[in-house]
């Protein structure tokens, strides 16, 4: 069911000879940057809009070339307000449009808080389905680039906590690709998850071939389901956005110590994708979840807690975690300390109480 | 660029047709508090038949706020924030609209979405404590009654800004309080609204208090209405217990932001008789004495003066109003009469299009709880439990 027609991508880096010829290398931006045009040029009532996005395509880029494209009335800039940008979007979604904004980082997102809790999660609900709001909020995330204080949040459980929100995080060009057309076709109001770290990642893909691809209806679902990231027999690693690439080095170096570990991208956050995950454990008996978000309250906890309760009997060892340090967001010079890395991964791994 | 300033030359947007942003010095007044008429260089007279018909609804909505607290006493509704003494508002903020325009109001403007056409029984919804708003927004162009202060400002913005885009002439008239006037939405929305140079009547409701804070703790601005100048649009003061000052002033804000003119700020100066919810207790920070000097300017009584001196208003036509709001409020009285019927499987129906997994399994644990109790009516709980297991 979740991955009928593709292979999984495995990760970030480029994968010559996966794939027949004809493909360019693309990075992840630019596979948001294609998706956003292709959703523009699909239907003229997605717009793009939020602080820098217009002339300068965005302080990363991924809006780049969209005013030129399609006129400054699709793609706008906006006065310097996220409350702001937020609710206009919803009155926009309200009145037939399909919004697509961009907080320019995680913690500059937290001025729109009120709209996104109160107003973009409840309206559907409040109004028993008679106000869908179309929209999606594009949020530049997470750490692992160098950033300064108030760049390098991991948002994720404040989203997710909020019933009404979708909450998406890819992390491959393939995934960002679809995963975004996948978002602005949605019904329901989403919160698109794009891992800072992984915008210069790069992929063999043809975007144009994606785009025949989701246009036919031939791109499987990915909302709501997670994939097989690298299939393995030993522990499952379970992440999502910008842990991924970090869970599948911790994979690949543990298959040279001899273990087969298997690695879940849950791409989707919520919905929950509870049958693969499950799957995967009940196979294995043995997981971890790794995410770079503090720890405490958070999404991996949640996930331990959803394992726990469906797969007891078949767990071996207790499922652990590994995760950011509960602190607020470390300098440049300490970040490494703080994100999950492959050697604390693999010692977790280790922890699983294996019998040898 | 997109709105804004229109092209070529010095910035001439969001002023007046006498090019002026500053509000009149006194709020416009065009029916005095002894129902004379008043002059106005810039805003005639209503006609009568448009005065009768608002003065019709404006004694309908005392009904329907009599009614609307009768029933919070009586336990039937949960609460009833009243607009008694700010009906001139209510009414005119509806009827001012055309069918093609969109009403954004507050918690309190119950009066002003029962005028605009909404079932007073389906706008009752949400105070009874509901969990939806009770009507189809789209249905009447009514957004849901907002709670969270000044949010909604920003998406009747969001509203009028699709519509100017695709070119339709709808004008959205957004509804706040004073106090909501303090929060950073409403900032956000008159900026926004003036930069993207969209049709929105922004309509501050001016009680002098936000539950019990006064404004002069709120703002120290000249008036509310002054704050328009810092966005490049006109700001008015409006006499907000008249209901033909209001008619006028509203009604001239809506044609200007329908014939491209942009937005407007409309402040109307009124008084909250009442207190702020049945839960408020007013006397703590009050006296009867401040209230009792709004009583003389009663926005009904002053309209019943000024129509009957003309002899539009007749005693029949009089009885007639009054059987009308009756009916009115002995629809509301009857339908809260009546349960609601409560379906907890819809609890889990509208937070997404298709539900989740996890919203599946949980309706499932529910409708199977629900079947258990009309199954084993006396099935001790633990009993219960223990067959999950
Ligand atoms: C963001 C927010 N903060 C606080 C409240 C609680 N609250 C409800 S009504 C109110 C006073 C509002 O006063 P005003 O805007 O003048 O409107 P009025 O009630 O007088 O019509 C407050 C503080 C709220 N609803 N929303």
């Amino acid at each position: 069911m979740t991955q009928t027609t593709e292979a999984p991508t495995g990760g970030v880096a480029a994968r010559p000879g996966a794939a027949p010829g004809g493909r360019v290398t693309s990075t992840f931006a630019k596979a948001l940057n294609a998706a956003l045009a292709d959703s523009m040029a699909a239907d003229a009532s997605v717009l793009m809009f939020g602080e820098d996005v217009g002339t300068l395509g965005g302080v990363f880029r991924i809006t780049d070339g969209l005013t030129a494209r399609f006129g400054e009335e699709r793609c706008f800039d906006t006065p310097l307000a996220e409350a702001g940008i937020m609710g206009m979007a919803i009155g926009m979604a309200m009145n037939g449009m399909k919004p697509v904004v961009e907080m320019q980082f995680d913690a500059f997102a937290y001025p729109a808080f009120e709209q996104v809790v109160s107003h973009v999660a409840k309206m559907p609900n409040r109004t028993k389905g008679k106000v869908r709001l179309p929209l999606v909020i594009r949020i530049p995330y997470a750490g692992g680039i160098g950033g300064v204080e108030h760049h390098c949040d991991s948002s994720e459980a404040y989203y997710a906590h909020t019933p009404g929100l979708t909450v998406l995080a890819p992390a491959t060009v393939r995934d960002a690709y679809f995963m975004l057309r996948e978002a602005i076709a949605s019904p329901d109001p989403v919160v698109f998850l794009e891992p800072k770290k992984l915008y210069w990642s790069k992929e063999e893909v043809d975007l144009a071939e994606l785009r025949r691809t989701f246009e036919a209806g031939q791109a499987p679902r990915r909302i709501g389901k997670a994939v097989v990231a690298r299939p393995g027999t030993d522990a499952t690693l379970i992440s999502y956005g910008p842990s991924v690439p970090t869970a599948l080095a911790a994979a690949a170096a543990a298959a040279e110590e001899g273990r087969s570990i298997e690695v879940i991208d849950l791409r989707s956050i919520v919905p929950f994708d509870d049958e693969t995950v499950c799957a995967s454990v009940r196979r294995t008996g043995r997981a971890v979840v790794v995410a770079e978000a503090p720890g405490f309250v958070s999404v991996a906890s949640e996930i331990v807690a959803r394992v726990q309760e469906r797969c007891f009997h078949s767990l071996a060892a207790p499922v652990l975690r590994v995760t950011g340090f509960d602190i607020p967001y470390p300098s440049p010079k300490l970040e490494h300390f703080y994100l999950p890395s492959v050697d604390r991964i693999l010692d977790a791994v280790d922890d699983l109480q294996w019998e040898d | 660029m997109l709105g804004g300033a229109p092209e070529g030359g010095p910035y001439d947007g969001g002023t007046t047709p006498d090019g002026v942003l500053l509000p009149s010095a006194e709020p416009v007044q065009l029916v005095d508090p002894d129902g004379h008429h008043h002059t106005d260089g810039r805003y005639l007279l209503p006609d009568g038949d448009r005065l009768l018909d608002a003065y019709g609804r404006l004694v309908a909505g005392r009904r329907i706020n009599d009614q609307a607290n009768a029933l919070v006493r009586q336990g039937r509704m949960a609460v009833y924030p009243s607009s008694h003494g700010q009906e001139a508002c209510q009414v005119a903020a509806a009827v001012v609209l055309g069918a093609e325009d969109w009403l954004f109001p507050t918690y309190r403007d119950t009066v002003a979405v029962i005028t605009r056409g909404v079932d007073p029984l389906q706008v009752l919804t949400l105070l009874r404590g509901d969990w939806h708003s009770g009507y189809d927004p789209h249905e009447h162009r009514v957004a849901t009654q907002a709670t969270p202060l000044a949010t909604q400002l920003l998406h009747a913005v969001g509203v009028a800004h699709a519509a100017k885009l695709r070119g339709e002439p709808t004008v959205v008239l957004a509804m706040c309080g004073d106090g909501a006037t303090s929060e950073g939405d409403f900032h956000e929305a008159l900026n926004f609204a003036a930069v993207f140079h969209v049709p929105v009547v922004f309509f501050v409701q001016n009680n002098e208090f936000a539950i019990s804070v006064p404004l002069r703790n709120q703002s120290v601005a000249p008036s509310l209405a002054h704050k328009a100048i810092g966005y490049g649009m006109p700001g008015e003061r409006v006499d907000g217990n008249d209901l033909a000052a209001l008619l006028a002033v509203l009604g001239a804000a809506v044609d200007r932001a329908r014939d491209g003119g942009g937005p407007t700020l409309v402040e109307a100066h009124t008084y909250r008789m009442q207190a702020h919810t049945n839960a408020d207790d007013a006397t703590r920070y009050r006296s009867a004495d401040d209230v009792e000097r709004w009583v003389p300017k009663d926005p009904i009584t002053r309209m019943r003066t000024y129509l009957r001196a003309l002899d539009l208003l007749t005693d029949e036509k009089e009885q007639a109003l009054a059987d009308e709001a009756d009916a009115i409020a002995a629809a509301i009285r009857k339908g809260l009469n009546t349960e609601v019927t409560v379906n907890p499987a819809e609890l889990f129906e509208y937070v997404y299009t298709e539900k989740t997994t996890q919203l599946r399994e949980q309706a499932e644990q529910l409708r199977e709880e629900l079947a258990r109790d009309a199954a084993g009516a006396g099935t001790p709980a633990d009993d219960t439990k223990a067959e999950r297991r």
